[in-house]
């Protein structure tokens, strides 16, 4: 494809995660931060991201399968995955995780439940999205064309 | 003779029985014959008759009947053979048809009966169907109007033509309800006083049924037509309910046990035959009904309509009402417009020439009082300005000037006022303050002193003798709570405190009840001590009639006043002054309740002193490490991207992610970033070569604060110390406090943009402070 066009594709692309609300202003901070000595900071940052989720998500299953279920550690884990979902900007993730909170507190195992599933889901969407993003991202450098902001 | 066959009859022809015989037969052979046409020519005119044969059989036996009284004429002379062989054919057949009809008849003769029987019940039905017929008739024009006189003259004129009576009347009870009264009746027009009693066992009767009740001619409801009449009709009378509304209430129908009843009497006419049939007893039971239904809908017409025009009547009344009302409104505006005016010429004179005064040699009592007098007449002054906020202290749109003052002095000034007034009258005047009292505080400043000053000059005014005490301090949220005060409920929140000040006196004192009777009416206080100080509790209520102008001579009468109190003029100016500091506390109240507050009176009883407290609710200016400093400026952020190189920054953060970000913030800003992920690894790395610690405090389990608090113990010397700033994703003020109390010197609210971290970092190393950056 040619290169204008790719890069076209980017910035719709981006645009429209913005539009959407799975993105928010904290991502176009990360983007800023990203400069010739740091080429690949928002990648890394992206990356570490979704190890950490990974993680959370799966401790957050496990211990939900628990009997005795342990909302504190639970809320703890929530949290930083809240944390970490704003830091990079990921909208959906970050007030799914508030919602998380608010059913742990309560101690309601099918709200917690259900919230998981839910934040699973909207994590699913923003890694496949972010991933995409990279992927056309990598395209145009390799195409010898800079990324446009 | 011999030879022919002939029959001679027994008795000669010519005899007069004979010749008797001879003409009897003759007609009843003619009547025979004529009956069957007769029959002929009926049935053929009456289209149903269902026994046609029965006919034919009749007719033919009469037939025969006829032919053989006519053949028997011939018999009376000689006849041949022939002849009575005919006859006697003739009188054979007769006797077979006669025979068998004579059978047939045994049958048919009742099923006959019955017809004619059926024939009867035919008319009787049809009657009937008339007088339905006239009931439906006479229920529409009963109905179809709403005006009780009609519906009872309609009723009464279709009774009688439909039931063709001879009198009807309608009998209803009196007021008292011991009586009943002739209303209505067909023939006489206007009938005239008849009652009977209402308890007579036959109305008793009628009373008790539903249904017409037979009565008779005698008793005194029957009487009323003119007397002399040979034989008397028969008479019925039935009830009629009367529905009573004396007020109009839908929800609150009359209890059917306790029905009023009417009474309808109908007369049959005299000297015929005719009989109340029960058709017409139910007829007349079903207009009886109808009647009331009827009435009763005339009767809830009434009372609407009545209900109608007394609420036409109160709007106009109301209309007036408000009309004056504003007029009123207007008048006293004016007035108090004009009033404003008038007052500030003459206040304007007193400050003037006491200022003037000041000025002059003065003995230093002259000089306190005529200080007392200027700082009075300059808070009157402002009283004069509120003048015209009466009406918007009354509205409501009266607005607080709010603004950081210094708390502590508002008291001090207080004191100063009221400290010459109370050593004139050897009073010892106490100011406790309580430590955790804020300095400086948000409010309405002139307002809160005034409100003070009012109150403590009551204690003054009101103790002859001993000790005034005030103190201040911030209400606690356990004791905000007060059971005298239930519909108070302050909710203390971060930005405001709740200032409690108590004015305690130990002068006569008010028992418990009177405290009430003080805020809400007009009361003398009963007791001998308080009448002897010429005293009378003025209700607060009464307050609120009287103008402002009444206020602003106030505060200097009652300093004058207090000090002329040891003169002989005691007693009038105690009582003008006493009345005049009633009216002010209304004022007092009524900025008490615009600063959100409360006041209450308590008194342990007579002679016991009394404690007046109040609560405000005053806003906490922004606390700072440094006094005096409200409100960070704000710098403009135009440095370039590598604001602070190698600026040596420490990192905490458990959060990968959020720890990778600040770093790349703060990288990305020149800093020389180390990252830490624990407490302890915090602690064992923080040294005096890093300028600024940040670190997120809102992890739970995580004791930031307890960090923060090593830190500073770790680092004797200020200027050695790191600075700490605490990042949160927490916006709430406690998270705030705690950073404070531990000595952090800001906070800053996550997700942290570029900019924001760079113009933090900015002011943090200018000032060495920063109060919060969200």
């Amino acid at each position: 494809m040619d290169l204008v066009q790719l890069q076209r594709q980017l910035v719709d692309y981006r645009t429209s995660l913005y539009h959407e609300g799975f993105l928010d202003e904290q991502f176009t901070q990360l983007q800023s931060l990203q400069d010739e000595n740091n080429p690949d900071f928002v990648v890394e940052v992206v990356s570490l991201f979704f190890e950490d989720s990974e993680r959370l998500l799966n401790e957050l299953s496990k211990a939900l399968e628990q009997q005795i279920i342990d909302f504190k550690r639970m809320d703890g884990q929530v949290h930083q995955l809240k944390g970490s979902s704003s830091s990079i900007g990921a909208h959906r993730v970050q007030k799914l995780c508030i919602v998380f909170r608010n059913y742990c507190e309560a101690q309601n195992v099918e709200g917690c439940l259900k919230c998981l599933q839910q934040v699973k889901h909207e994590y699913g969407i923003i890694k496949t999205k972010l991933e995409s993003m990279f992927q056309l991202e990598q395209q145009i450098l390799n195409a010898g064309g800079s990324i446009p902001v | 003779m011999d030879s022919c066959n002939c029959i001679e009859p027994q008795w000669p022809p010519d005899d007069l029985l004979m010749k008797y015989q001879y003409i009897s037969d003759f007609f009843i052979a003619l009547a025979y014959f004529s009956i069957p046409l007769e029959l002929i020519y009926f049935v053929k005119k009456s289209a149903v008759f269902p026994y046609r044969w029965v006919l034919v059989q009749f007719g033919a036996f009469i037939v025969l009947c006829g032919a053989t009284h006519l053949i028997n004429l011939w018999t009376f002379t000689m006849h041949t053979r022939t002849v009575a062989m005919v006859m006697t054919t003739a009188k054979v057949f007769t006797a077979v048809v006669s025979c068998a009809t004579a059978l047939m008849l045994v049958h048919i003769i009742p099923d006959l009966l019955s017809a004619a029987e059926l024939d009867r019940e035919m008319g009787l039905i049809r009657t009937q169907e008339e007088t339905g017929r006239h009931v439906r008739m006479l229920t529409h024009e009963i109905r179809s109007t709403l005006d009780r006189h009609t519906i009872l003259k309609t009723t009464l004129v279709e009774l009688g033509r439909t039931l063709a009576l001879e009198e009807c009347a309608l009998w209803m009870p009196t007021r008292t309800g011991l009586e009943l009264q002739l209303s209505y009746t067909l023939r006489q027009q206007n009938p005239v006083g008849y009652t009977v009693p209402i308890h007579l066992p036959v109305i008793n009767q009628v009373f008790s049924s539903s249904h017409a009740v037979k009565i008779s001619p005698n008793c005194p409801m029957a009487r009323i037509r003119p007397a002399g009449k040979y034989m008397p009709g028969e008479v019925v009378a039935v009830r009629v309910p009367l529905l009573h509304l004396s007020n109009f209430q839908i929800n609150d129908w009359p209890e059917l046990s306790t029905k009023r009843y009417a009474l309808m009497v109908l007369m049959l006419p005299s000297d015929s035959a005719r009989q109340w049939h029960v058709h017409e007893l139910e007829l007349v039971e079903v207009v009886a009904d109808q009647v009331a239904v009827a009435l009763s809908h005339a009767a809830i017409l009434e009372e609407s309509m009545r209900a109608r025009d007394l609420l036409m009547e109160q709007n106009v009344a109301l209309d007036l009402a408000r009309r004056e009302a504003e007029t009123a409104i207007r008048a006293r505006n004016d007035f108090l417009a004009v009033m404003n005016h008038e007052m500030r010429t003459p206040m304007h004179a007193i400050i003037a020439l006491s200022s003037l005064l000041q000025e002059t040699e003065l003995t230093p009592e002259q000089r306190l009082m005529v200080e007392t007098i200027l700082k009075s007449s300059n808070l009157l002054s402002t009283l004069i300005n509120d003048v015209l906020d009466l009406s918007r202290l009354e509205d409501g749109s009266l607005q607080l000037d709010l603004g950081t003052f210094n708390l502590f002095a508002v008291f001090r000034e207080v004191l100063n006022l009221i400290k010459p007034i109370a050593s004139v009258k050897k009073l010892h005047v106490s100011l406790n303050l309580a430590p955790d009292l804020p300095e400086y505080a948000i409010g309405d400043e002139k307002r809160l002193m005034q409100t003070i000053l009012n109150v403590v000059g009551n204690a003054v005014k009101f103790s002859k003798e001993g000790s005034i005490s005030i103190t201040a301090f911030v209400a606690k949220s356990e004791l905000l709570r007060d059971s005298r005060t239930p519909e108070f409920f302050p909710v203390p929140s971060d930005n405001h405190f709740y200032l409690r000040v108590q004015v305690k006196d130990s002068g006569v004192g008010i028992s418990p009840q009177d405290i009430t009777k003080l805020f809400t009416k007009f009361a003398q206080t009963q007791s001998t001590a308080t009448r002897n100080s010429g005293g009378s509790g003025l209700g607060l209520a009464i307050c609120k009639r009287y103008t402002f102008s009444v206020h602003l001579v106030s505060i200097s009468v009652i300093v004058v006043a207090c000090w002329l109190q040891t003169n002989l003029y005691t007693g009038v100016f105690d009582f003008l002054a006493i009345c005049l500091m009633f009216y002010l506390l209304y004022y007092v109240i009524r900025f008490v309740n615009l600063m959100e507050g409360h006041i209450w009176i308590e008194s342990e009883g007579l002679g016991k002193g009394c404690t007046a407290i109040f609560m405000v609710k005053l806003g906490i200016p922004e606390r700072l490490n440094e006094p005096k400093l409200p409100f960070m400026p704000k710098v403009p952020t135009n440095h370039g991207p590598t604001a602070f190189p190698g600026l040596k920054v420490l990192v905490m953060d458990e959060n990968g992610v959020s720890r990778m970000v600040t770093k790349g913030l703060l990288v990305h800003l020149g800093c020389d970033v180390t990252m830490v992920s624990s407490s302890e690894e915090c602690l064992h790395v923080v040294s005096h070569e890093h300028k600024v610690v940040f670190m997120d405090v809102c992890v739970p389990g995580m004791d930031g604060y307890e960090v923060a608090i090593r830190i500073n113990e770790k680092f004797t010397k200020r200027h050695e110390r790191p600075i700490i700033v605490a990042l949160t994703g927490n916006t709430d003020k406690v998270t705030k406090e705690n950073c404070m109390r531990v000595g952090m010197d800001g906070v800053i609210l996550k997700p942290v943009s570029l900019d924001k971290m760079r113009s933090v970092l900015s002011d943090l190393l200018e000032h060495r402070v920063l109060f919060e950056a969200i």
